[in-house]
């Protein structure tokens, strides 16, 4: 299972990656989002997959999962959580102000230094 | 103390700004003038140790770890130098006080570039150890670019700052490359120590290399050809600056390093060819153009140039001692000894000359030579002076100048007895050159003086009524005068105090303490060839002198733009800022995609790179857990949601892509034991979904045009680097534990330390508290920050809003 998932993380990865490097920013948003949620699945493959039960203490229960990329994962879900909405809410801005979403054009040029 | 000394002048800076502003009525130089006339009573009180060769050390550590300290080592060369700064630097504050006007100039930022420099100039002549010599060396570099451009307002000012420092760093750098070699050759960084190692570094491979960076360093500062152009332009600096660095101090820091090295170098042929050569064609090259120069201060600096040249090539001519058998006993001892002596007497004085220049511009308003003539009655005093200073310039007597030019010539006769390295070919030509430059020397001495004050006055060329300046100013050049003079009469003592503890440090081949140096100097030896050779000097420099409005015009066939400053300005222009800005602009090209490219790219090469280089890519099929058929439909789910959001025509297509693959993955955490993960991702997931929805909502189409993302091959690369480099390190992270995870802590003490029963909870409210305290922080600045931007409205919308 872990052999697949590698393949999956890279799978997303890939795809968030093309979109981050297009033009449009909505696009970017959207690509960030895959990115994390490949992030956090690749966390959770590197510290492995194993364990039978979840990591809470219980009568009788000795093989937990691991639960430090757990921990890691919520904290990072929570923080691109905020990322994503600050990003949206910027783009939402910058769309009003300038009349686009391309980032070509949204580039300054020389002359407005 | 002895360390600490370096460093009063810096310290007694930081004083002046508050002094400056509180007490008005007081000119600030005077408070500045009691730091060097303190430091150089200190200095003088070591006088009595280094004339029986003794030395004082003290070592203040900086960084213990990488065994750098600050040094003070006073020998008889770094007392000498140590006296010139801080005794040269005393007359120069004092000339400054009448020079600059305390009503009309920004007098602290002066005073405090002239006390930095003072300590940086203390703390190259005494530092013991290379690396902090060379932050000194850079420390004098950065005053002299300060107060060249203390004059800020002028164009002129802030290109000679930038060209002397262009220069001087750059050559400073070079000079840092050959410390690092030399500690690399010896194990250490004290120059003592690497004296005493001399023999086995000269058998390293890297020695040559080392000494030429090193005298690239010496030669851009000391303005040696070519690297002399600087100095001309450097004479923007208000005259004092002038008088102080670029006479009498910084640019002998030059002169200083290559005495210091003499005792690890001489045996080098490379060494004694570069100093002896590139010195004497420096003499012959500046006292050629001195000539040339209409500007008083133009005259001088290439005068400095020569006689920068004239030392420096004594000095080559001293390391040649080495190779003498019984030298001391020979006429191969006296160039180590004019050396020191001629950088004493010119001190003296090019520094009287320097301050002549600047009465005559500050009473005349002018310095341009063709405007000025006439002087002698109205500015009799200054005549004088300058009448001293350039008779001993030009070698006559009664001056010093005189002695140390007769030493000169009989170093240079020298030369063509010495039977190694070609030069009993070449070393005829020494002394021919050498008279030569003596005799140009001669005339620009004669040209600087009788063009100023004989002749007509030309009262209506000058912008101010010409008369003697005020009292104070004269002090200090007529002090130099005084000097001057009185060396003549007292060479002996002055051999005694400074010169020969300073000729046995340099040359610790020849003597091993100061009273070995058998050397007395004579105004007269008989009728000899340096004899005859002054004599040829006066005679030919006079006939020249008299027929010079006839052949000035012969510098003017050398074409403009075949010139030095020429090539300077074309590096600095053309390469630097047109090809420079081309090259940069070729990359940087403002956006953000291409940067991404770059950085994508440069993690991409990096992160695989070193898995191959530390051949750490592992795949193992142990430990796996096994696959279930609802894993493979979640997998499915996941790849064809991504997909869709990489292939949507329309944003919310888009959108719901983005949201199966939020919610799939919730779904793995349940099946991988993360329930709480999973809730989490439950709940942020559907907030995020209504959150997108609402502000596409806002948001434009996705363009008509562009309808679907066209196919781009560059990103394409990119991205499939990215994911199989991921996979890569996912495969490797698996199949190898280099380490013992930590997770068996938590799991074993989450009870007993933390009294909790969900591990994954314990460790984010306890283990890792402050983790999640600042996780809740930047979460309230990311909402702050959506608040604001859509508080914000930018100010023009404000105000039309305003007036509707």
């Amino acid at each position: 299972m872990e052999i697949v998932m590698a393949f999956v993380c890279g799978f997303l990865f890939m795809a968030a990656i093309y979109l981050i490097l297009s033009r449009s920013l909505l696009r970017i948003i959207i690509g960030t989002g895959l990115l994390s949620h490949g992030a956090h699945l690749l966390i959770l493959t590197m510290g492995g997959l194993g364990g039978e039960s979840p990591p809470v203490l219980g009568e009788g229960v000795t093989d937990y999962a691991d639960p430090l990329p757990q921990a890691l994962i919520l904290t990072a879900i929570v923080i691109s959580f905020g990322v994503t909405a600050f990003f949206l809410v910027l783009a939402y801005r910058a769309y009003q102000e300038l009349g686009t979403d391309d980032t070509t054009k949204m580039k300054g040029s020389d002359e407005d230094d | 103390m002895q360390v600490l000394a370096i460093f009063i002048p810096i310290i007694a800076a930081i004083l002046l700004p508050f002094l400056f502003k509180q007490i008005r009525a007081i000119h600030t130089g005077w408070f500045v003038l009691l730091v060097p006339l303190a430091l150089l009573g200190y200095y003088t009180s070591f006088i009595k140790q280094t004339i029986n060769g003794e030395s004082a050390v003290a070592v203040m550590e900086w960084i213990p770890s990488l065994d750098i300290s600050f040094s003070s080592y006073l020998d008889g060369l770094s007392i000498l130098f140590s006296i010139l700064i801080t005794g040269i630097g005393s007359l120069v504050v004092l000339y400054s006080i009448f020079y600059l006007d305390k009503t009309k100039e920004q007098l602290h930022n002066f005073y405090v570039y002239l006390l930095m420099f003072m300590t940086a100039m203390l703390g190259v002549v005494q530092s013991d150890h290379v690396i902090t010599l060379y932050l000194f060396w850079e420390l004098t570099s950065i005053s002299s670019f300060l107060l060249i451009g203390y004059w800020f307002n002028r164009d002129k000012s802030r290109f000679g700052a930038l060209k002397s420092m262009m220069i001087t760093v750059a050559g400073g750098l070079m000079m840092l490359g050959g410390f690092v070699l030399l500690s690399l050759m010896g194990g250490t960084f004290s120059i003592r120590e690497l004296i005493v190692q001399a023999p086995s570094i000269a058998s390293h491979d890297y020695f040559v290399l080392a000494l030429v960076l090193i005298l690239l360093g010496a030669f851009t500062k000391s303005a040696q050809f070519p690297f002399y152009i600087w100095l001309p332009d450097a004479m923007e600096a208000p005259t004092p600056v002038s008088a102080y660095l670029h006479s009498a101090t910084m640019v002998k820091a030059g002169i200083y390093l290559v005495a210091r090295f003499t005792p690890i170098f001489a045996l080098s042929e490379v060494w004694v060819w570069l100093v002896a050569g590139i010195g004497l064609l420096t003499l012959f090259w500046g006292s050629l153009f001195a000539s040339k120069q209409t500007d008083l201060k133009g005259i001088l600096a290439f005068s400095t140039v020569s006689q920068l040249g004239l030392i420096m090539s004594l000095l080559g001519v001293a390391a040649m001692a080495f190779h003498v058998e019984d030298a001391a006993g020979t006429v191969f001892k006296y160039a180590g000894f004019a050396a020191i002596f001629h950088l004493i007497n010119h001190a003296t004085f090019k520094g009287s000359l320097f301050m002549i220049a600047g009465i005559v511009d500050h009473e005349t308003g002018t310095r341009d030579i063709r405007k000025l003539g006439g002087l002698m009655s109205l500015m009799p005093v200054s005549f004088t002076v300058a009448l001293i200073g350039s008779f001993s310039m030009a070698g006559l007597p009664p001056f010093n100048g005189f002695l140390s030019k007769e030493m000169f010539l009989t170093g240079m006769l020298s030369v063509k007895e010495f039977g190694l390295f070609n030069f009993e070919t070449f070393g005829v030509l020494f002394p021919i050159i050498a008279w030569v430059a003596s005799v140009f020397t001669f005339v620009y001495s004669f040209y600087f003086v009788f063009k100023t004050f004989t002749g007509k006055l030309q009262a209506a060329k000058l912008p101010k009524k010409p008369h003697e300046a005020p009292v104070g100013m004269l002090v200090s050049p007529v002090i130099l005068a005084v000097l001057v003079v009185s060396i003549f009469f007292i060479p002996n003592l002055i051999g005694d105090l400074f010169v020969k503890p300073a000729v046995a440090v340099i040359q610790p081949f020849l003597y091993s303490s100061p009273d070995e140096v058998n050397i007395a100097v004579h105004a007269w030896h008989g009728f000899k060839p340096e004899f005859w050779m002054t004599v040829g000097i006066v005679a030919v420099g006079l006939l020249l002198f008299l027929l010079l409005p006839k052949w000035q015009k012969v510098y003017r066939i050398i074409p403009e733009w075949l010139s030095l400053n020429k090539l300077y300005d074309f590096m600095m222009n053309t390469v630097l800022d047109t090809l420079m800005e081309r090259f940069s602009n070729l990359y940087m090209t403002g956006s953000i995609r291409k940067y991404l490219t770059y950085m994508f790219a440069a993690i991409v090469s990096i992160v695989i790179g070193t898995l191959f280089i530390k051949d750490a890519f592992a795949l193992s099929f142990e430990n796996v857990s096994p696959i279930a058929i609802y894993d493979i439909t979640l997998i499915a789910v996941l790849v064809i949601g991504t997909l869709t959001t990489l292939f949507a025509k329309s944003r919310i297509t888009a959108i719901v892509g983005l949201g199966a693959v939020g919610y799939t993955v919730a779904l793995f955490f349940v099946i991988f034991n993360a329930p709480d993960l999973a809730l989490t991702q439950l709940v942020i997931e559907t907030i995020s979904v209504a959150l997108f929805l609402m502000a596409f909502y806002h948001l434009p189409k996705l363009s008509r045009v562009e309808e679907r993302m066209r196919f781009q091959v560059g990103r394409a690369i990119i991205a499939i680097g990215v994911g199989a480099m991921v996979t890569l390190l996912a495969l490797s992270a698996h199949s190898q534990k280099l380490v013992e995870s930590i997770s068996g802590y938590y799991k074993e003490t989450v009870y007993s330390l933390a009294g909790g029963g969900n591990i994954v909870n314990v460790i984010l409210v306890d283990y890792r508290g402050f983790d999640t305290l600042f996780e809740i922080t930047v979460l309230g600045i990311a909402g702050m920050g959506i608040y604001a931007m859509i508080k914000l409205r930018l100010s023009r919308k404000e105000k039309s809003n305003e007036n509707e």
